[in-house]
């Protein structure tokens, strides 16, 4: 186990953490602000794929690896759309839609790639996005080379974290985000329009889930595979869970999972053999640990699944 | 400033439908500046549809509005809010885990640009309770306030949006009294101001105190308009039911028998894990009512609780009828036969999206009576609830009408014909009528003296001192968790449990 512990070792299990954490970190933050406005999107892991699809398609035909994470969001943000138009508008039951749409999209994504792409022996490829090494940062020894040298994407999921706290917490619309999501008939009664601020909590929402999905295509891998999420979406939804609907918390949740699966990369690499699925696993089971904690305490939003009528008996 | 004979509201010809209901029905309303006006009507005459048209909650089918002279048309209620006008719906609309101050500031943000302007607001804030004598830290969290003061917020929250009418609907039913007096020196130095207030009661007592002109709904129409000078309770009474009301209740006097409910040094904790019970001793007897007064939040709660088996106390014993209670498990207290009328008849006491047939016999369900093999026996289940439902003289569309659809009043003589069907030997009614009117009282209250008459014991718990004096034989004063004092009903005097309900001893 020795040369296990050394420089090299850490340094680059840091790196993969973050890494492995970047997708987590943006689903996991578009899932919190769509709950924070009290609507369950479990479109996610199709949203994902349709991201992860869209980047990879457009970055081939476009050459341009930005156009890629651009249409991912955009996609994203579309069926974050059809799921509002689904739960918000026309109130239908947040799972049914949520399941309906991750089940479209996943026959979706296959169906756009293998209409461009056919069914080649040998899956295309891109040029995918390359790590960039910060000055002075990542020179700091041990944990420098790990944390600074990484990609543009990772930097900006880092970046995001603070600009959703403050956005949830500091402004007037994270304020009524946060309103709409326990008692929209509060937040109705002020003036705030329920309808629209969860329409665009999903449509932002899917962006980061798009974009999320992409990093997968776009920077761990440079080419698409139908089970490049594996999973992915869900785990998002358990880390916001585990992080009791709060971006930072979740965040942590999101980076254990990153860690797990970067050691199990690097554990298969040292020749241990267990199966990615079991690593798949550990977050869940890390959730249900921590739930069986915290459900008493645990912040759910208190609309969250409720779908909002005004003349509804009651009001 | 508007003209003063100029009213400031003016509904006119206001109809209102829902699917089959006409919630109102061609009503006009004035309201005029400086003035309390009482609404007043019986559960379902329209009163809160009414004043949510006038809150742009809900939209009228017909009739104009008219506010400040200018004719509008509110669609949502921030055209309301932007006009002056505030409402304080009865289910106070605020967020539980959000602080006073974010509960006051959303959607009113006085800050620029995009950023919540915390600063500024709290500085706005702390002016107006200063103004108006309403003290709240502005920090607290909303569920760690009493009632009292979560209402104390909603008015904040009218005052900051700058509101001149404002529309109080039920504000007293959830308070204490010495609450209520804080309330209406509140009301009264808002219309001081120049504010207008709508107050919608089934207090008559309290409407003749607080207001200057009473309008009366029934049945979705305007019956009477009133200078609260020109009036009294009983007359109201009778606008309100469309007929004279008993005015004193008939109780005949009878010998309390053997204990029926027996509670010995019980202790339990809230929810908060605080003691909340402590060492409570009490007995009821047969043919007796025990009123059990207090301020809410001194126990009542929990105390209930466990006598509805949803709350498992840390110490003690309670006996029925001599047995003794297994805690903490409903289907054991269905067995020792105690009626259970429980505070919030729509959380707790019924289903409201099952069928009147289906909460009548949701604890008789699995009884072998109605069912055979696991099948229900429907026949018989029709004719059970059909007698209830006319026995109780439930106003219902049918034994297959859902719950949700039945008024207040009817809503509780559903839950007191499922409770009172098995004959039980001991009672607890927690706030029987809490929120209904007048008749739906009066008719309450002669049912439950009707089972005292029958042979059973009646814990009545009760913020309403009314009513524990007109119904009780002997009255128990609750205060932190213990009996206080007690007293028989006849001997009692007000100022003696006020004081007992206060912590004073003497
Ligand atoms: N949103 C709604 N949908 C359907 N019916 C409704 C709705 N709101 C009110 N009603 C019906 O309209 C009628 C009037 O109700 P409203 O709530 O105005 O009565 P109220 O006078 O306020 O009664 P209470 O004293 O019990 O509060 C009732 O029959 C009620 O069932
Ligand atoms: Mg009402």
């Amino acid at each position: 186990m020795g040369e296990m512990l050394d420089i090299a070792f850490i340094s680059g299990l840091i790196g993969a953490t973050m890494r492995m954490a970047t997708p987590i970190i943006f689903a996991t933050l578009g899932e919190i602000l769509a709950e924070r406005s009290g609507v369950l999107n479990l479109g996610i892991e199709g949203i994902m794929l349709m991201g992860a699809m869209t980047g990879f398609l457009i970055t081939f035909t476009s050459g341009s690896i930005w156009f890629g994470v651009l249409a991912a969001a955009f996609v994203g943000s579309l069926l974050g759309l059809l799921m509002a138009l689904l739960a918000v508008n026309l109130g239908l039951s947040q799972h049914v839609s949520g399941l309906g749409i991750t089940l479209f999209a996943t026959g979706l994504a296959m169906f756009i790639y293998r209409l461009h792409f056919g069914s080649p022996t040998v899956p295309p490829i891109i040029q995918p996005f390359k790590q960039i090494a910060l000055p002075v940062l990542s020179k700091i020894p041990l944990i420098g080379p790990g944390l600074f040298t990484q990609y543009s994407l990772t930097y900006i999921a880092w970046m995001l974290i603070p600009v959703m706290s403050i956005l949830l917490y500091k402004t007037k619309i994270g304020l009524k985000i946060r309103t709409v999501g326990e008692n929209p008939v509060v937040a109705d009664t002020v003036g705030v329009n329920v309808t629209l601020t969860r329409t665009l909590c999903l449509v932002a929402g899917g962006a980061l889930m798009g974009v999320g999905g992409s990093f997968l295509t776009l920077a761990h891998q440079n080419m698409f595979l139908i089970d490049v999420i594996g999973g992915r979406g869900w785990v998002a939804i358990a880390m916001v869970i585990f992080g009791n609907w709060d971006p930072l918390k979740g965040t942590f949740g999101a980076l254990i999972f990153g860690f797990l699966d970067g050691l199990q990369l690097r554990l298969q690499g040292m020749g241990i053999a267990i199966s990615f699925h079991v690593f798949l696993m550990i977050p869940y089971l890390l959730t249900i640990v921590a739930l069986i904690g915290v459900s008493r305490k645990a912040a759910v939003p208190a609309s969250l699944l409720k779908p909002y009528r005004r003349e509804e008996k009651g009001g | 400033m508007a003209n003063p004979k100029q009213p400031v509201v003016r509904m006119s010809s206001i109809t209102k439908h829902f699917l089959d209901v006409t919630a109102n029905k061609n009503i006009t309303f004035n309201l005029y500046p400086g003035e309390i006006c009482a609404l007043l009507g019986e559960n379902g005459a329209g009163k809160t549809t009414l004043m949510n048209i006038l809150f742009g909650y809900y939209t009228c089918d017909e009739g104009e509005i008219f506010i400040k002279e200018e004719k509008v048309n509110l669609s949502a209620p921030k055209d309301a809010i932007s006009r002056g006008v505030g409402m304080i719906h009865q289910h106070f609309a605020l967020v539980p885990s959000q602080t006073v101050l974010e509960n006051i500031i959303i959607g009113a943000d006085s800050g620029k640009g995009i950023f919540l302007d915390l600063k500024s607001a709290r500085q706005e804030l702390l002016q107006l309770q200063e103004r108006f004598g309403l003290q709240i830290d502005p920090d607290a969290r909303v569920w760690t306030l009493s009632v009292g003061e979560q209402q104390k917020v909603e008015i904040l929250k009218a005052l900051y949006r700058e509101v001149d009418i404002l529309i109080m609907d039920e504000p007293t039913a959830v308070l204490a009294p010495a609450e209520i007096s804080d309330l209406f020196s509140t009301l009264r130095s808002l219309v001081k101001e120049g504010q207008s207030v709508v107050f919608i009661s089934h207090k008559l007592n309290e409407v003749m105190d607080i207001s200057d002109r009473i309008v009366v709904l029934r049945a979705g129409q305007v019956v009477a308009e009133k200078k609260t000078a020109d009036t009294n309770t009983r007359e109201l009474a009778s606008f309100m039911v469309g007929r004279d009301l008993l005015e004193i209740i008939e109780k005949k006097t009878l010998n309390a028998g053997q204990p029926v409910l027996e509670i010995e040094k019980l202790d339990a904790l809230n929810d908060k894990k605080l003691l909340a019970l402590k060492s409570l001793n009490l007995v009821v007897r047969q043919n007796e009512i025990l009123g059990l007064a207090g301020i809410s939040g001194n126990g009542q709660k929990e105390l209930s609780e466990v006598l509805f088996g949803i709350r498992e106390p840390i110490g003690g014993l309670i006996k029925i009828d001599g047995g003794r209670l297994k805690f903490g498990n409903p289907a054991a207290i269905i067995k020792s036969k105690i009626g259970r009328i429980p505070e919030d008849r729509i959380d707790t006491g019924l289903l409201m999206d099952l069928t009147v047939e289906e909460n009548l016999i949701l604890e008789n369900h699995s009884s072998s009576e109605f069912h055979r093999y696991g099948l229900m026996k429907s026949r018989k289940i029709h004719q059970f609830s059909e007698d209830l439902i006319s026995a109780y003289d439930i106003m219902t569309a049918g034994r297959d009408a859902v719950t949700k659809s039945l008024s207040g009043g009817n809503l509780q003589k559903v839950m007191l014909a499922r409770e009172l069907a098995g004959r039980p030997k001991a009672i607890v009614a927690s706030q029987p009528t809490r929120g209904l009117d007048v008749g739906a009282m009066e008719y309450i209250h002669q049912r439950i003296l009707q089972e005292r008459e029958r042979g059973a014991g009646i814990l009545l718990i009760s913020e309403d001192l009314d009513e524990i004096f007109a119904l009780s034989d002997r009255i128990a004063v609750l205060f932190e968790g213990a009996i206080m004092g007690e007293a028989h009903g006849e001997e009692a005097s007000r100022e003696q449990i006020g004081l007992w309900m206060s912590g004073v001893k003497k």
